[in-house]
């Protein structure tokens, strides 16, 4: 084993990815390999690099108004050919039954009728918007863009965490962190056949056009951010950028005879379709809060007179409500007729009397999580908990049931991290992303793996210190295609080429007599000169 | 183009050039404290604050220490270089999905200097270097990446005025310093035009030829003249249409009476009341900066909305 890795311990029960026991896993075979070489002050100093290189980019994020680069591990995580193409098929599974349980809770409710889903738990969520009912989107995508979370149990089968929605962010770092790795580890990466990340703006971009309203042959899209003090506002400019469309914040935006404008230093031009990254509650004060300036009065009124496609579709959330989660294997039944490719995480709803007794009684073993929080917020880890913590969460879940869920403690898998000069085990999820662009559901190959940098830390989430990794989709087991090595070609196969012009300061002409007399001139004088 | 990411390259514009001027202009009077023994220090700094545009100073004691926290190093105060990197970057954030990446680094990795602790770090005269070496990194990015398109015109008409107002504080600045001594030598030197002004005024210096050289060059690029007239191309090149008659756009009006008045006075005339000429001179700018405002970014004030509470 290379001194590298030495030290290592991964002491169970969780799965850790590179090892088992003591031995590799074949993922990383390659990658140790290729890592031989280096020395841990190297690899430090890599590490040093990488972190500049992220703030003079500007990749950061801001935890109460300091702006930090985005932590990033510098050793990659791996995902195999095999085992990736069960995700990608899982997590395409996983949206087209989102999307016709949407479309049906927005208009008939046949799931309701059917008995599959009570419809209390849809009418009861706090997501769900009467204002989105029977709104049909132009090409029928309500769930544009998802991130699906994933967790590795301890048996190393991957399992659904829970399905963003809504505004799922994250994917502009899955973009830089592979750049940045690239630069920081060449040698590895030149080694493995990498699915590329870079192709996911135009996707995303032909997923909005193709969205458009009926009628409307090149779509303006622009992406709507709350603006530079938001935490993801570095994602939304740089998706903008490589897309090539502009960010509008709700200010620029102005609503008139149902159609939506934009203000240019030319006057008023129309928008087509908004990818918004503003929340439902904040996009148009006539409908929801009115004291938000973060939105444009009239915009849920101009997409519902089918003006402009608003992306995500407004109402999303009843779909990824953590109660609705415990139902979707059957809906994905119900739906698609097919069994879940990717499994749940053991899930009491606590709204069931049995289950609640159960719960109550397990309270300080397990994790209880409130149905509509993101970003970590609310989650209480029981075996973590204080007695006083305990007793204020079972108060508040018995004032209300619906609004929590419990599950078992689930070990993340874990990877080796580089933290404070040596690698140590830390527990990581995967959000891969994946884009409906209403033919087809695309899933990013790569995702992002976020990281809790403290040691047996469960909760990832970058507002509470997590990092992340570069996930590399192998495209196969072999190494990079080498080039065949390069011949001086012959030269009556040579492409002409005209010479670059060489000008008198380059050109071998140079008088050197010239440049001799000028020199014995200076000499001469001064030997001439009388002393 | 969004009228408030155009507000933002005309601002970007501004405060690289407002950053690059005060540093030449502090550039000159730090050197000039050190070279001419007769300056009276007190009076050469409450004065050189105030036509920086420093409120009235209260401070019994104004040294040159206070005049470079003040206009170089002090964050909270708005006419420093710091806050002016500062804003510039802010601007660049706002506008990131619109200027090309290496003009976005570089915007950024300048800045990157002030909350590092680099920047407070560096002493005259090495740390006015540094500011005029960074601003011309960004301008030749701007220059080397940009498309012609508005986005440049904004930034281009941002840079120019503002420097058109900033040699006028240099002329100022060195027309009070004339009392004592002849500040033009090293005022021509913080512009990087000295030699230029040898050449063309064949070695004779004279302060009547730095003013002319400073205010009414048509070919020196940082004299008031030149980026009046840049300005005013910019200007016309964002109004669409060839008008027959007189001009659309409140601000190229200003800017070119302004530039006119200049060159049809005669020298003398404008050089009996120098500071004076060179504070109209810097109203004319801002009012400008007024009309341009109000013709292409208005608008883009929050809404609030007076509805019904949810």
């Amino acid at each position: 084993m290379t001194a590298m890795f030495e030290d290592y311990a991964a002491r169970g029960p969780a799965y850790d990815e590179m090892f088992d026991a003591d031995s590799l896993r074949a993922p990383y075979e390659r990658l140790r390999n290729s890592l031989h070489h280096l020395t841990i002050p190297e690899l430090a100093g890599r590490v040093e690099a990488l972190q500049a290189s992220y703030l003079d980019q500007g990749v950061t994020f801001d935890i109460g108004g300091e702006e930090r680069a985005f932590p990033l591990d510098i050793l990659p995580r791996m995902i195999e050919m095999e085992t990736w193409s069960r995700i990608e098929r899982g997590v395409q599974q996983r949206v087209r039954t989102l999307e016709a349980f949407l479309a049906d809770v927005y208009d008939a409710g046949n799931a309701f009728d059917d008995g599959v889903i009570p419809r209390g738990v849809v009418a009861t969520s706090s997501h769900y918007h009467r204002q989105a009912a029977g709104v049909r989107p132009p090409n029928g995508v309500r769930v544009n863009v998802s991130g699906i979370d994933l967790i590795r149990d301890n048996t190393g089968e991957f399992r659904v965490l829970e399905d963003n929605v809504r505004v799922p962010s994250g994917v502009s770092y899955v973009i830089t962190n592979r750049r940045a790795i690239s630069a920081a580890l060449p040698e590895p990466f030149a080694e493995h056949r990498i699915r590329s990340v870079a192709g996911y703006p135009q996707r995303l971009l032909a997923a909005l056009r193709a969205a458009a309203p009926a009628g409307v042959a090149d779509p303006t899209v622009v992406v709507l951010t709350p603006g530079v003090y938001n935490g993801a506002y570095f994602e939304h400019a740089l998706l903008a950028r490589t897309m090539g469309v502009e960010l509008v914040e709700g200010r620029d935006l102005q609503c008139r005879r149902g159609r939506v404008m934009m203000r240019t230093t030319k006057g008023l031009e129309p928008v087509h379709v908004i990818y918004r990254r503003v929340d439902d509650e904040f996009l148009d004060p006539v409908h929801f809060r009115a004291d938000s300036m973060l939105g444009c009065p009239g915009l849920i009124d101009a997409s519902r007179a089918g003006n402009v496609t608003i992306a995500n579709a407004v109402g999303n959330g009843v779909a990824d409500d953590k109660l609705v989660y415990t139902y979707l294997p059957d809906l994905i039944r119900y739906y698609l007729n097919e069994e879940p490719i990717l499994r749940n995480v053991d899930t009491w709803r606590i709204g069931d009397a049995d289950a609640r007794e159960e719960v109550l009684d397990r309270l300080d073993e397990l994790v209880l999580k409130p149905v509509d929080g993101s970003g970590g917020k609310g989650i209480v880890i029981g075996p973590r908990a204080s007695k006083a913590e305990l007793d204020e969460l079972r108060v508040k879940v018995l004032e209300d049931p619906r609004a929590w869920i419990a599950q078992p403690v689930v070990q993340l898998s874990t990877v080796p991290t580089f933290v404070d000069g040596k690698f140590g085990p830390r527990h990581v999820d995967l959000r891969p992303f994946a884009v409906n662009d209403g033919s087809r559901v695309w899933v990013l190959p790569g995702g992002l793996t976020r990281v809790a940098l403290a040691e047996g830390e469960l909760i990832v989430n970058s507002s509470r210190g997590g990092g992340s990794k570069d996930t590399w989709v192998l495209a196969g087991s072999g190494p990079a295609p080498q080039r065949p090595p390069e011949h001086p070609a012959p030269v009556e196969h040579a492409t002409p080429v005209a010479p670059q012009s060489v000008g008198p300061a380059l050109s071998d002409q140079t008088d050197h007599q010239v440049e001799q007399q000028q020199q014995q001139q200076q000499q001469g004088r001064s030997e001439d000169a009388p002393c | 183009m969004l009228s408030r990411i155009a507000e933002s390259m005309f601002w970007i514009g501004r405060y690289v050039e407002r950053a690059e001027d005060t540093a030449r202009i502090l550039d000159v009077q730090t050197q000039l404290l050190v070279e001419e023994g007769g300056l009276d220090e007190e009076d050469t700094c409450r004065t050189l604050l105030s036509i920086m545009g420093v409120e009235e100073v209260e401070e019994t004691r104004v040294d040159i220490s206070r005049v470079l926290s003040e206009l170089a190093y002090d964050p909270d105060s708005p006419v420093s270089i710091t806050a002016a990197l500062g804003a510039a970057r802010e601007s660049a954030r706002r506008a990131r999905e619109t200027l090309s990446v290496p003009m976005w680094e570089v915007i950024n990795t300048t800045y990157r200097a002030i909350p590092s602790g680099q920047f407070a770090n560096m002493r005259p005269p090495g740390v006015f270097q540094w500011v005029r070496e960074r601003a011309a990194l960004v301008n030749g990015t701007a220059d080397a990446t940009m498309t012609r398109d508005e986005g440049w015109q904004f930034l281009m008409l941002g840079r120019c005025i503002e420097r058109a107002d900033m040699t006028s504080r240099l002329v100022a600045t060195a027309s009070i310093a004339t009392a004592i001594g002849s500040p033009w030598t090293s005022t021509l030197r913080a512009c990087g035009g000295y030699e230029a002004f040898l050449r063309t005024y064949r070695g004779i210096e004279s302060e009547r030829g730095a003013v002319e050289f400073l205010l009414l060059d048509r070919l020196f690029p940082r004299s008031v003249v030149f980026s009046l007239n840049r300005a005013e191309q910019c200007v016309d090149n964002l109004e669409s249409g060839g008008q027959r008659a007189g001009f659309q756009s409140e601000a190229q009006r200003l800017l070119g009476r302004m530039r006119a008045e200049l060159e049809y006075r005669s020298l003398s005339d404008v050089m009996a009341d120098l500071p004076n000429e060179m504070e109209r001179l810097q109203r004319t700018c801002a009012l400008a900066t007024e009309a341009v405002t109000r013709r292409y970014f208005a608008g883009a004030e929050p809404l609030t909305w007076q509805g019904v509470l949810a």
